[in-house]
């Protein structure tokens, strides 16, 4: 095995950035100068390098952002605490944290001096406003420590003046600038001495990343202390004058419409009611309270028109995508080994709702919301309510997760429509039922593999993934189309969904002739990208089918794997990973392990997970819960690349732990009737804590290769560790996921009205 | 309209709504108080989690005409408060606020308050009983968590109950 190089390992720390002119210090970054390589090991039989391992979709999306990167900014401020807007939205991934590391390492300040806010919409970065694809850190790790040294450079020019001294015989030291007879001066004092008139630029030098003393250091997150206090706030949280609670009684048919409301007037009288409204997706109501509004919701009559799946169940849509299904390209002869999978719909409802508080007056607009392409919402905004783009303010909130919701602006936008229709501030909030049962959701797949194998050689493997369309109209495909034309192997001509399965699809294994297709088809559901896009369930099928191959030839499917896999970092975390879990262990029947790895956001991962499938375990009671088979132990290894905050790099991968074991055993919703049937957390089977492994071993492994994306890199990996455990447990391969999807392990809830009522017992069930 | 009294982290208020509004609304879209989430409305996620009278309660499923003038209610807001001064850490909170805080629980950080208040009704809970918390009682949490911030929360609870 050898491992070529890429350009990144260049040492390259010199960069030219700006001093803007203001009454403070405010550095910018320019440089679109990104860490960008290709490993490539040798094998026996090489595969040829896919699409995603010349240019995968963070490269794209990096490249996408160099042009306006210069607009970055780091404010030194008079107290002496450094200032940050980040173009970005953060739900829970830790880019907040992770950016406040980055200017305190370089600024040499301590991390709880670096306030991390938020960047508004800002037409003017164009497309560098999109949080997607994991790929902050990757496209923002340079052009943030390039804006932070501007501004030390700044101030180590000022202090020399104070301090008499040049500057080059000076230090830093935790927010102040040292002379070397010990005289010190403060960056907040020097803040307004180092300020510049005119926009100046200047030549830095990075910190040589080998003497970083915070960044590759575990570090606690910086909202963490709100969070726990509950001041933390989300869209619902703000205090905006007159935005009074709001909520949309919908039709009984996904995508439904409204006809006509025939009690309008009756529910307006109700008591806290101020206003009812009808919008292209219902009947808005707006009240004292949300309780108020759940009531006003459930008395509505409304008549509708039915959505464009009405009467269809979950397996109608299977048929439609099996009918789209095309052939499995020809294997070189030799045996064969084959799976055909199901993935049914999963939901990506984050615990937070969809909301956003609008203000739409007087041909303005203000919006405020957890949003991940701000941009396109301001866009979107003001052509539905017809305001000039210049008057749309659009303040993004930190959310209450994402998992692919916040990539779009139906909320925003629905908000602005009610706000312009009532001509009154709103706040609005999805009831749970609507963001479970309307909300989108990771689109239904089947994904079909053929391999041949001769001997112990893999000849060939071919992967057929075919799926309900995934939506990617969130703007993204803006990026990609921009840039699509220049990829290889003729990607440009491909739709988006192609695009980004091939950036995103590796088979990281030496199988001979490989190929992997996408077919989408059908448009009518609401779907995104959940957690990872299209990798938990391509790899799942993979990972079941290695196994398979493994078992034909005889072959321990942890030395299968290494005996084939083309990826130096994935051997190393594998390696590290079946040493950790003790794989092979002497286990109980019923009890086995599975592994699973994966290659995206410029790292690897893999995962071992134990699972116990046997009665005693699979039948245990938990009150109107799920229960099942349960994932003992998962031993989870990534190589992200240089862990910016590994603290957060392990929390991340626990939370794609608890995905990969849902996805895989417990979580999809039922379509019945042209309807989702999951409408509350009680219907819909996310891990819970007694699902969660009592043991989660996780390693960051240490690597000098550029930083990677951690949010979404450990779902693949873990989705298929589980479905690989669970075949050996029980000696049957699984086909379709969840497992339990054939079991409705619920009465469902009735569609009219559309959100259930508040039970009024909870004084009965205190502890 | 009808008047509700009741305490509110250690301060009586009095509002006017109707009793059948739950007190979740009464709370967080009435008085302010926005610590405790609402994450479905039917008592079955437990962001709402907050105590009565020191037990642990979720008031998306009480009417606000079922409390009466002297019901304590403590949200995430009055949580320090209710440990005794000596007993608070270093950022000056309740024990289980400072386990979360040194074990860096919170991802997203909603569901964190009910898990937190879960978490010390829990502690309370097994010490009446005379014992400690276990595996089961761990895996008998009902709080969901869609970050999946599961194994520290086991850990946090595990370490506040020795700090508690």
């Amino acid at each position: 095995m050898t491992t070529t190089d890429g350009p990144h390992t260049v040492n390259r720390r010199k960069f030219i950035g700006y001093l803007l002119g203001g009454a403070t210090v405010v550095a910018a970054a320019d440089l679109g100068l990104f860490g960008r390589g290709a490993t490539a090991d040798a094998g026996e039989l090489p595969t040829l390098p896919q699409p995603a391992e010349i240019a995968d979709l963070s490269d794209l999306l990096t490249l996408a952002a160099a042009p306006t990167s210069q607009l970055i900014t780091v404010t030194i401020n008079d107290d002496g605490t450094a200032s940050f807007e980040l173009p970005r939205t953060e739900v829970g991934q830790g880019i907040t944290t992770a950016a406040a590391m980055l200017i305190a390492e370089e600024l040499d300040l301590p991390v709880d001096k670096v306030h991390v806010t938020l960047a508004p919409a800002r037409p003017e970065l164009l497309f560098n406003q999109i949080t997607g694809g994991s790929n902050t850190i990757h496209a923002m790790y340079t052009p943030i420590r390039v804006a932070a040294a501007v501004a030390k450079g700044a101030l180590l020019q000022a202090a020399a003046t104070v301090l008499g001294d040049s500057a080059n015989k000076l230090t830093s030291h935790l927010g102040h600038i040292v002379a070397p007879d010990g005289r010190r001066v403060d960056y907040g004092r020097l803040s307004a001495l180092a300020a510049k008139e005119e926009p100046e630029a200047v030549e830095v030098q990075l910190k040589d990343e080998g003497s970083h003393g915070v960044v590759g250091t575990p570090v606690n997150r910086i909202d963490a202390l709100d969070a726990v206090t509950g001041t933390k706030r989300f869209a619902t949280d703000l205090d905006v004058a007159d935005a009074l609670p709001t909520m949309v009684c919908r039709a009984p048919t996904l995508n439904g419409t409204p006809n006509a409301v025939n009690n309008a007037d009756e529910v307006r009288n109700m008591p806290g009611v101020t206003h009812v409204a009808t919008i292209p997706t219902g009947v808005a109501v707006r009240a004292a309270t949300f309780g108020q509004c759940i009531d006003a919701v459930r008395a509505l009559d409304v008549s509708w028109k039915d959505g464009p799946v009405a009467g269809m169940s979950d397996e109608d849509a299977l048929a439609g995508v099996r009918a789209a299904e095309a052939p499995v390209p020809e294997l070189p002869a030799g045996e064969t080994v084959s799976g055909d999978f199901t993935f049914w719909f999963r939901s990506n409802s984050a615990m937070d709702t969809n909301s956003a508080v609008a203000d739409v007056r007087d041909g303005r607009a203000e919006i405020w919301a957890s949003l991940k392409n701000p941009n396109v919402a301001q866009g979107r905004i003001a052509e539905a309510v017809g305001v000039p783009l210049n008057n749309v303010t659009v303040h993004v909130v930190q959310g209450g997760g994402s998992f692919g919701r916040r990539l779009f602006d139906e909320p925003a936008i629905e908000a602005a429509r009610i706000s312009h229709t009532m001509g009154v501030p709103v706040k609005l909030m999805w009831h749970r039922a609507d963001d479970a049962r309307v909300g989108r959701t990771h689109p239904l797949a089947t994904s079909r593999i053929r391999a041949s194998y001769s001997g112990d050689t893999v000849l060939g493997f071919q992967q057929a993934h075919t799926s309900v369309e995934t939506d990617f109209r969130h703007g993204l495909g803006d990026i990609i189309t921009a840039k699509a034309a220049d990829l290889p192997a003729g990607l440009g001509n491909l739709p988006f969904a192609q695009v980004i399965f091939h950036l995103t699809t590796i088979l990281p294994y030496d199988f001979g002739a490989v190929g992997q297709s996408l077919v989408e088809t059908d448009t009518r559901f609401n779907t995104s990208s959940m957690r990872n896009i299209y990798s938990p369930d391509v790899r799942t099928a993979n990972e079941l089918i290695v196994d398979r191959l493994a078992q034909r030839m005889g072959t321990d499917p942890l030395e299968f794997r290494l005996s084939h896999l083309r990826n130096g970092r994935l051997r190393t975390a594998l390696e590290t990973a079946a040493e950790k879990a003790e794989w092979g262990k002497d286990l109980p029947e019923g009890v086995a392990q599975g592994i699973g790895v994966h290659v995206e956001y410029k790292g690897v991962t893999a995962c071992i997970m134990e699972i116990d499938c046997r009665p005693e375990t699979v039948n245990r009671k938990v009150r109107n819960a799920v229960t099942g088979p349960r994932v003992t132990k998962a031993t989870m290894v990534i190589d992200c690349g240089r862990a910016i905050n590994p603290r957060g790099v392990e929390a991340q991968m626990q939370g794609c732990v608890n995905d990969g074991i849902a996805m895989t055993l417990t979580s999809s919703l039922h379509l019945r009737d042209g309807h989702f049937q999951e409408a509350s957390w009680d219907n819909y089977f996310y891990t819970r804590q007694w699902n969660t492994p009592p043991e989660l071993d996780v390693v960051v492994l240490e690597s000098t290769e550029p930083p990677g994306g951690v949010g979404e890199a450990g779902v693949a990996a873990s989705a298929a560790a589980a479905a690989c455990a669970y075949a050996r447990a029980t000696g049957t391969m699984p086909t379709e996921f969840p497992i339990n999807h054939q079991t409705l392990s619920f009465e469902p809830k009735p569609y009219t009205p559309p959100v259930p009522q508040s039970p009024t017992d909870g004084l009965e069930h205190t502890y | 309209m009808p008047e509700q009294t009741f305490v509110v982290n250690g301060e009586r208020v009095t509002v006017d709504v109707e009793d059948n509004v739950r007190v979740l609304w009464v709370l967080r879209d009435l008085l302010g108080v926005t610590g405790p989430k609402y994450g479905c409305g039917i008592n079955v996620c437990k962001a709402c989690t907050s105590h009565i009278n020191g037990k642990a309660f979720n008031p998306c499923a009480v009417p606000v005409g079922d409390l009466s003038a002297d019901d304590e209610v403590t949200t995430i807001e009055g949580l320090p408060a209710q440990a005794a001064e000596e007993a608070r850490g270093d950022h000056g909170l309740h024990p289980m606020q400072e386990a979360w805080l040194e074990r860096d629980v919170v991802q997203c950080g909603y569901c964190q308050p009910g898990q937190i208040m879960a978490a010390v009704a829990l502690v309370r809970k097994v010490r009446d009983e005379g014992r400690t918390i276990t595996d089961a009682d761990l895996d008998g949490i009902r709080n969901i968590c869609r970050c999946g911030t599961y194994t520290r929360i086991r850990e946090a609870i595990r370490d506040g109950e020795t700090r508690m």
